[in-house]
């Protein structure tokens, strides 16, 4: 069962969430797994402080130009929806940093001089913390495209295990990847008019690709009705609150778990879990 | 000699885009026949504007390459068809050509 963290706006709170949830879950008694999906700023292992076990590289499959077999008629390049391939005095330039990935070029070249190589653009290490199964994906510095790393950590989503995904910020094609596979989305929200902004979108986002949803409003205190009137309006479970609160803040800023945080909106889901609901 | 120049619109009159890869049109000047035409750009291309907008010139086959800013990867690409890029002002586009020609620009690869 995979349960994903999100929030639209950044700095709500997810990987607050996140790691208490999956913590909370495990200390139930679940066979509960953490996913760190935000590639580019992975700070879940920061509070979790997990051991970890091993680190796999993610390789994508990039092109590669024989020189002697090519013949610079830039059929490759034209056909490139990524403008990653130019043809200049019959010689290709490659931009690896462009390429999708597709394999389109080694397709339509008909002199054969397009192989595919693998180029390492980041990592994702494995580890535990007690019962607790943790992994991270990690970018490369410079390396522009994550989405290639999010496909990767799919494959440690074991269906017998509740599988709590930390969700990359905003809502563009890595949060539309991280949570295409999700049975219920925990929305993080703040009580502020960018929060709520981010939040719309976040719901759109989720409820196109038909995925249950409850919100949970972080940093709560005297405005919540900023983001509940909305919630009402579009009848979405609010499933907690997290006060805006000095000591909350103190253990986050220390890199710690929050021992004393609310447990209403995690009871709320892990009575989802137990009633079968999800 | 073909000059290009990344352009606002379609005549001599319009000004200097300083952008490259996102420009609305390339206007391309023969300094000859004092003739010119353009072609149409997309500058809401999502990948790889500069890499676009680099090879559609050198299949024109241009020698000079008048613009704003050129990023790494469109430079990367005049620079091994050695085409002279020079950084224009932000002035009509005849004016520039002048300013070319009087060897008053800068040169950016």
């Amino acid at each position: 069962m995979n349960i994903s963290v999100l929030s639209g706006k950044g700095g709500t709170g997810k990987t607050t969430v996140a790691t208490n949830l999956a913590v909370y879950l495990s200390s139930k008694g679940k066979n509960v797994q953490y996913l760190d999906y935000d590639v580019e700023e992975p700070n879940g292992f920061i509070f979790l402080k997990p051991k970890i076990q091993s680190v796999k590289d993610v390789k994508v499959r990039v092109p590669k130009i024989d020189s002697d077999k090519c013949i610079g008629c830039g059929e490759c390049s034209k056909e490139c929806r990524f403008n990653a391939l130019a043809v200049i005095n019959k010689g290709v330039v490659l931009f690896e940093k462009l390429c999708h990935n597709c394999g389109l070029c080694s397709l339509v070249c008909k002199e054969n001089a397009i192989t595919e190589k693998q180029r390492k653009i980041g990592e994702i290490d494995i580890g535990n913390k007690e019962r607790l199964k943790v992994y991270r994906g990690k970018i490369d510095i410079g390396e522009p495209m994550g989405i290639p790393i999010i496909k990767e950590l799919k494959n440690y989503l074991y269906k017998d295990s509740i599988n709590i995904i930390d969700s990359p910020p905003g809502s563009s094609c890595s949060v539309v990847n991280t949570i295409d596979d999700s049975d219920y989305s925990v929305v993080v929200t703040e009580p502020t008019i960018f929060g709520l902004h981010d939040l719309e979108i976040a719901v759109n986002v989720i409820r196109q690709m038909n995925i249950p949803l409850g919100v949970i409003i972080n940093k709560s205190g005297s405005e919540d009705n900023i983001i509940e009137e909305y919630l009402n309006s579009e009848n979405i479970e609010l499933l907690g609150k997290i006060p805006f609160s000095r000591d909350i803040a103190k253990a986050y800023s220390k890199g710690e778990l929050i021992d004393n945080i609310p447990l209403g909106a995690f009871e709320k889901v892990l009575e989802k879990i137990e009633m079968g609901r999800l | 000699m073909k000059i290009c120049l990344t352009a606002t619109d379609k005549n001599l009159d319009s000004k200097l885009h300083s952008r490259f890869g996102r420009c609305d049109y390339f206007l391309i000047y023969d300094s000859e026949t004092k003739e010119y035409y353009t072609l149409e750009n997309d500058p809401n291309l999502a990948h790889g504007a500069g890499v676009n907008a680099a090879q559609r010139v050198v299949d024109e086959n241009i020698d000079v390459l008048i613009t704003g800013n050129l990023g790494p990867n469109a430079k990367e690409i005049l620079l091994k068809a050695e085409i002279k890029c020079y950084k224009g002002e932000d002035k009509e586009l005849k004016r520039n050509i002048n300013l070319f020609k009087e060897d008053k620009l800068s040169n950016i690869c």
